[in-house]
């Protein structure tokens, strides 16, 4: 009893702004990430159409394959929310399929990702061949990183809802991972138009 | 809209309808093949093929930040953190462009190269 009441009042800790500190403080974490990528796509814009020597962008980008990785994210994002639904209304079976649907989509999204580069580089895009490939390949890279993070980061909350460790008391959890998958969606909805779709 | 501010005190915690998330993920779905078709025809589209890309991504920007995100239920705080550091973000891009691509021999004198 002194322990559920101990575990209620960490969960529910006086605050000035009477918000939850994990939350506001993963907001002010992804207020900063804006900027990190913000930086990285002014250096991809900054470069675009400089490149003095080939392969260009039309020569390797592969819309059609590309649309279709992004509609994986897009639809990643949807079953994630719908996750932090079945862990907020305590269905462990639900939360548990579509925190697996995500992992998979997310999963497949990197898959897309590897071949992508492993293709571009066979056609002669290295990360220094040009101004292309640097740029290219340093913001897409560390979206894919932030990508694989989370795959890993939802992995582990798979593993504790089907120990049973993630009841809706733990949906906090869940939705901070949540935010963090929304916003690595958000940054791709930006890219694949400014990077891809914008010649 | 069947979503409602379902607060857990303090203003946190709000948050739709399972129909509604599912709204939204066709909306964004339906956004994604527009944006596309917009590519491939930029040639009718001319000049407003970007500014069409540029609005279909802000809108799927801002549904996926409002609903799925769940900044239209919580509290403003959480809005104004975001949006400082997404501003800056923007203000940051659109300088550098406006330098590089806009403003008559900037790169040559950065650069050194004509």
């Amino acid at each position: 009893m002194a322990e559920a009441a101990a575990v209620a009042h960490d969960d529910h800790h006086y605050t000035s702004t009477g918000l939850n500190s994990w939350k506001l403080g993963f907001w002010t974490l992804i207020g900063s990430e804006c900027l990190f990528f913000g930086t990285l796509i002014s250096t991809y814009m900054v470069y675009k159409g400089q490149s003095i020597v080939g392969p260009f962008s039309g020569d390797v980008f592969d819309i059609p394959l590309t649309t279709i990785s992004t509609f994986v994210l897009l639809m990643s994002s949807l079953a994630m929310v719908l996750a932090l639904d079945g862990v907020q209304r305590g269905n462990r079976k639900l939360s548990m399929a579509w925190l697996g649907v995500v992992i998979v989509l997310g999963a497949t999204f990197l898959g897309f990702q590897v071949y992508e580069f492993n293709h571009f580089y066979h056609v002669g895009l290295g990360l220094d061949t040009n101004l292309l490939g640097s740029s290219f390949y340093v913001l897409t890279g560390f979206h894919g990183a932030h990508v694989f993070f989370g795959v890993v980061w939802l992995t582990t909350l798979f593993v504790m809802s089907a120990r049973g460790k993630l009841p809706p008391s733990k949906a906090l959890n869940v939705e901070i991972a949540g935010l963090y998958w929304h916003f690595v969606d958000v940054v791709w909805i930006v890219i694949f138009v400014l990077v891809y779709l914008i010649q | 809209m069947s979503s409602h501010a379902d607060a857990h005190g303090h203003g946190e915690g709000g948050h739709a309808s399972v129909g509604f998330y599912w709204l939204i993920g066709i909306i964004l779905a339906v956004l994604t093949a527009l944006e596309v078709a917009a590519y491939y025809m930029h040639e009718t589209l001319g000049s407003l093929e970007v500014p069409i890309l540029l609005g279909l991504s802000v809108a799927k920007f801002i549904l996926v930040v409002m609903f799925f995100m769940h900044l239209k239920f919580d509290s403003k705080l959480f809005a104004w953190v975001f949006l400082a550091g997404l501003v800056l973000a923007v203000f940051v891009v659109s300088f550098l462009m406006t330098l590089y691509h806009v403003v008559p021999g900037w790169t040559a004198a950065v650069t050194g190269v004509a």
